[in-house]
């Protein structure tokens, strides 16, 4: 079995696996629980000054009557007192001396505010410190959270009063609302950080109720952002991770990457550690599921290692980052189309309508007997299962004209049934970036383009 | 419905979905397009449609959908032999389950009765007045459709309930008699008329009804069982009348330690049901075929084997036995199957002296229903029995259409063919008066 520890910055765990800074670590009876269940870390929940909570806290995004895709908060640091946290976090560090125990802070933007809270967590014996500068409702309009995580002056100034007074490894926790997640981890890694967290929650409203017209959830008739996580910020999240990733200043630095945003199983979790990520952070994952989870998250993870014949996390961490390029170095002659396993195709025709409606009008509808047939073509005396299944076409790709948009492949509800093939290029390969250097007309008046595009036998249809 | 189904052996057999199952199952729903589910109703009922709706809340807006194909959504969520049509054809037939698609059906109809709406789209483009006799599946189909057209429509009916085999002929808990005159409630608040005792032959004259009426079209359906042909078969007790006792005079069902069957057809299944159900000790099904040959659907002789119903499979009645005017047995005769006949089933016939008698108390049978007779002598012309229609369901006569039962000559009878050869003939009929 593949070695899933991890040494993050320094801070050791059994596994890549850490509650996020959020409701699941809120106390010492959370984590003790989570820590039984086999979670290699966790961070604990964001402790402060004192704050008041409401009711109702989290709003969701449900979809295709699967619950909570998403799920958004207005709940703020740990209303508990700082002094019951501290205690709590010493036992459990002192219970559970192998497992990671992160404290998430935030405090007034003042040195000696830090100071004194550095002071504190570092007593405790904890193992790292994460700065919270990712809040994007309540805290932040007291000045803290992303209304620092927003500046990247103002984190840098920050982690560099913690990283004076600190010890323990510190951990930046990095706002996704922000318009380039790229300046501040550079200024973490300027203010000389350990590490770099990503991605705290996003701006968010869920919903409206549709018969009170009031926003959800509903505090008391109003409502207001929250910050949004879960399943649907996954790939918010992914891209995020792998523009700091392969960001120079930060590849430079070698500073580690915990990443979060979506992980609900242990192949989230794959594709962070692919993009960079260090170690893995989850919240709503364990909130719709209960701690449990982490079993087949360590059990998928390991198994997975193991049969692509990797040994340690150490050994995946950041295997896709050179796959990560942009637009205009992409290959302009690389050609795929899809295709249809006729035998697990099903009919269901949603390659056909999708196609056919909102992309490049490239499937076909083939009878039996092999002609190009349009759907609802039979006569309203026609009925019954055997000829209803008897009679119905065949969507066929028609190779030449499809562009490989993978819209169908995309819709199509079977496993396996449409692949998209790589087909031999038509010609040589080459960039927009290449032709931008070498033929600028091409990319800067149309009558080029189409000269060009004769000459390379690109057709558009 | 919960209750009845709980208090009443015959009460509906699948109770309603909940509103947290029709989301499920509608969520389910792969919203295929030009779906074969839909090609396989032979309404065409646009079925992702409506099923999404569902998925949506828009429960009046699913209604909708369904009867802008199907006026008698209500019953053909019931009866319909779904497995034979609509899920049968579901493309998540055999790695998954087909979608419940008639419950979801019934799910959407019943939301619209409760809210006590008929979400139908209502024009005036039709001008004249049309009568219908027979207020059965496809009469009320014509007359609904063409009342939608804006046609003043008089449907006349020989029984004192409309509704036809639903109200009198469909087994209680397949459809309840209350759906059907629900359905017909409805059907008169589109401007249906439906005037009740009045029988074609006796108080009605077909060349009045051309006379009076814009166009006529005929629904008669159907009559009783034949004649078996065997001595003591005034002991014998209609199929079709056995299963009416039980929806419309429960208490007048006789029943038996031991009842015979005659006959494997979805009617004989209903009659072994209500026999078992209502309290007979033993039912047996006495056919002259084999569960091959038998024209009950293979999910209804799934259904009788689990109620406990024996069959006696190769063998035909021959003979009723009785002492002191009571039933003390059914003699019969063992059969053997031979070349097929035009029907493409094979011909049974005698093994002599293989007789044998089932001990039973009570006989019913359910040999299918005898071609219209009233054909002859209102002078419309027949097909191997059945009147005869062209492709715009015109019979001989001017201005006289036929649909339902009635013309069935081929193919099996059902509740949803009979509403779409109403809905075929209205527009028919709509045609060629628009054209007149």
């Amino acid at each position: 079995m593949a070695d899933l520890s991890i040494n993050f910055a320094g801070i050791k765990s059994p596994n890549p696996f850490w509650l996020a800074s959020a409701p699941p670590s809120n106390s010492g009876f959370q984590v003790h629980k989570a820590f039984e269940a086999g979670w290699g870390g966790a961070v604990w929940k964001t402790v402060g000054p004192p704050v008041l909570n409401v009711s109702n806290r989290y709003g969701a995004w449900h979809y295709g009557g699967q619950r909570m895709l998403g799920i958004n908060n207005v709940e703020l640091i740990s209303d508990r007192p700082l002094e019951v946290n501290l205690r709590e976090i010493r036992e459990i560090k002192r219970a559970w001396p192998d497992r990671a125990v992160i404290v998430s802070a935030m405090v007034e933007s003042k040195p000696e505010a830090w100071y004194e809270i550095v002071r504190q967590i570092e007593d405790t014996g904890a193992d790292g410190i994460e700065l919270n500068y990712g809040c994007p409702h309540g805290m932040s309009e007291r000045g803290m959270g992303s209304a620092v995580g927003q500046v990247p002056e103002y984190c840098e100034q920050i982690t560099s009063w913690v990283k004076n007074a600190a010890s323990i490894p510190v951990i930046v926790k990095l706002t996704p609302n922000i318009t380039n997640i790229v300046y501040p981890a550079r200024a973490a890694v300027a203010a000389g950080a350990d590490g770099i967290s990503l991605i705290n929650t996003i701006n968010s409203i869920t919903a409206v109720d549709l018969d009170s017209f009031e926003i959800q959830p509903s505090i008391g008739g109003k409502g207001g952002h929250g910050g949004y996580a879960g399943p649907a910020v996954k790939p918010i999240a992914l891209n995020m991770l792998s523009a700091v990733a392969t960001d120079p200043t930060v590849a430079a630095s070698g500073i580690p990457i915990s990443g979060m945003g979506g992980i609900t199983t242990w192949r989230d979790g794959a594709e962070f550690l692919l993009l960079g990520a260090g170690s893995l952070q989850v919240c709503t994952a364990a909130m719709h599921y209960g701690f449990r989870i982490v079993e087949d998250m360590c059990d998928g993870l390991s198994r997975w290692l193991d049969s692509k014949g990797l040994n340690s996390i150490e050994d995946v961490k950041g295997k896709s980052l050179n796959r990560v390029s942009d637009f205009k170095d992409f290959d302009l002659s690389f050609a795929a189309v899809a295709r249809i396993s006729e035998e697990k195709c099903i009919k269901c025709d949603l390659c056909y309508v999708a196609c056919n409606d909102t992309a490049h009008q490239c499937i076909d509808l083939v009878s039996s007997d092999g002609a190009v047939v349009l759907p609802h073509s039979y006569s309203s005396r026609e009925n019954g299962k055997d000829e209803a299944v008897g009679s119905r076409p065949q969507p066929v790709v028609r190779e030449e004209d499809c562009v490989g948009c993978r819209l169908c492949y995309n819709v199509c509800p079977v496993v396996d049934c449409i692949s998209m093939v790589e087909v031999p290029q038509k010609r040589s390969s080459t960039t927009w970036y290449e032709i931008t250097q070498h033929q600028p007309e091409v990319t800067e008046n149309w009558e080029a383009m189409n000269k060009y595009r004769e000459e390379k036998g690109i057709e558009i249809h | 419905m919960t209750d009845a189904f709980l208090t009443d052996p015959l009460g509906e057999l699948l109770p309603p979905l909940t509103t947290q199952e029709a989301l499920v199952e509608s969520n389910r729903c792969l919203n295929c397009y030009d779906a074969p589910c839909t090609h396989a109703c032979p309404t065409h009922i646009d079925v992702p449609r409506f099923i999404k709706k569902i998925s949506t809340g828009n429960l009046i807006g699913s209604a909708a959908a369904i009867l802008e194909s199907n006026l008698l959504g209500a019953t053909c969520s019931r009866v319909c032999p779904v497995q034979e049509l609509c899920e049968g054809a579901c493309v998540l037939q055999h790695e998954h389950r087909p979608i419940t698609i008639g419950r979801l059906q019934r799910f959407a109809m019943d939301a619209a009765a409760s809210a006590g709406v008929f979400p139908v789209k209502m024009s005036s483009v039709g001008k004249g007045k049309i009568a219908v006799v027979g207020a059965g599946p496809a009469g009320l189909s014509c007359a609904g459709e063409l009342a939608k057209l804006g046609y003043e429509v008089t449907v006349l009916e020989k029984r004192d309930l409309p509704g036809g085999l639903s109200t009198y002929g469909i087994i209680t808990l397949r459809e309840p008699k209350e759906i059907a005159l629900y359905e017909v409630e409805m059907l008169s608040r589109l401007g249906v008329k439906v005037e009740s005792g009045r029988e074609l032959g006796c108080s009605l004259s077909l060349t009045e009804l051309q006379k009076s009426y814009d166009a006529v079209f005929l629904a008669l359906g159907l009559e009783a069982s034949p004649n078996l042909g065997i001595p003591g078969e005034e002991h014998i007790l209609d199929g079709l009348d056995y299963v009416e006792r039980s929806k419309i005079r429960r208490s007048e069902v006789e029943l038996g330690n031991h009842v015979a069957v005659i006959g494997a057809g979805n009617t004989a299944i209903d009659c072994a049901t209500i026999a078992k159900r209502l309290g007979s000790n033993r039912v047996t099904v006495v056919y002259r075929r084999t569960d091959k040959e038998m024209t009950a659907y293979p999910h209804e002789y799934e259904f009788i084997k689990a109620e406990g119903v024996e069959f006696r499979f190769l063998s035909q009645p021959s003979r009723v036995l009785v002492e002191a005017g009571k039933v003390t047995g059914l003699e019969c005769v063992l059969m053997q199957l031979g070349a097929r006949d035009s029907s493409d089933r094979p011909i049974p016939t005698r093994i002599s002296g293989s007789e044998f008698v089932l001990d039973v108390d009570l006989v019913v049978k359910a040999i299918g229903q005898e071609k219209p007779s009233l054909a002859k002598s209102l002078g419309l012309e027949t097909e191997r029995g059945y009147l005869k229609v062209n492709e715009d369901f015109q019979t001989n006569l001017p201005g006289v259409f036929a649909g339902g039962d009635c013309v069935r000559h081929r193919g099996a009878a059902s509740t949803v063919m009979a509403v779409q050869d109403g809905k075929l003939a209205a527009a028919a009929i709509h045609k060629k008066l628009v054209n007149a």
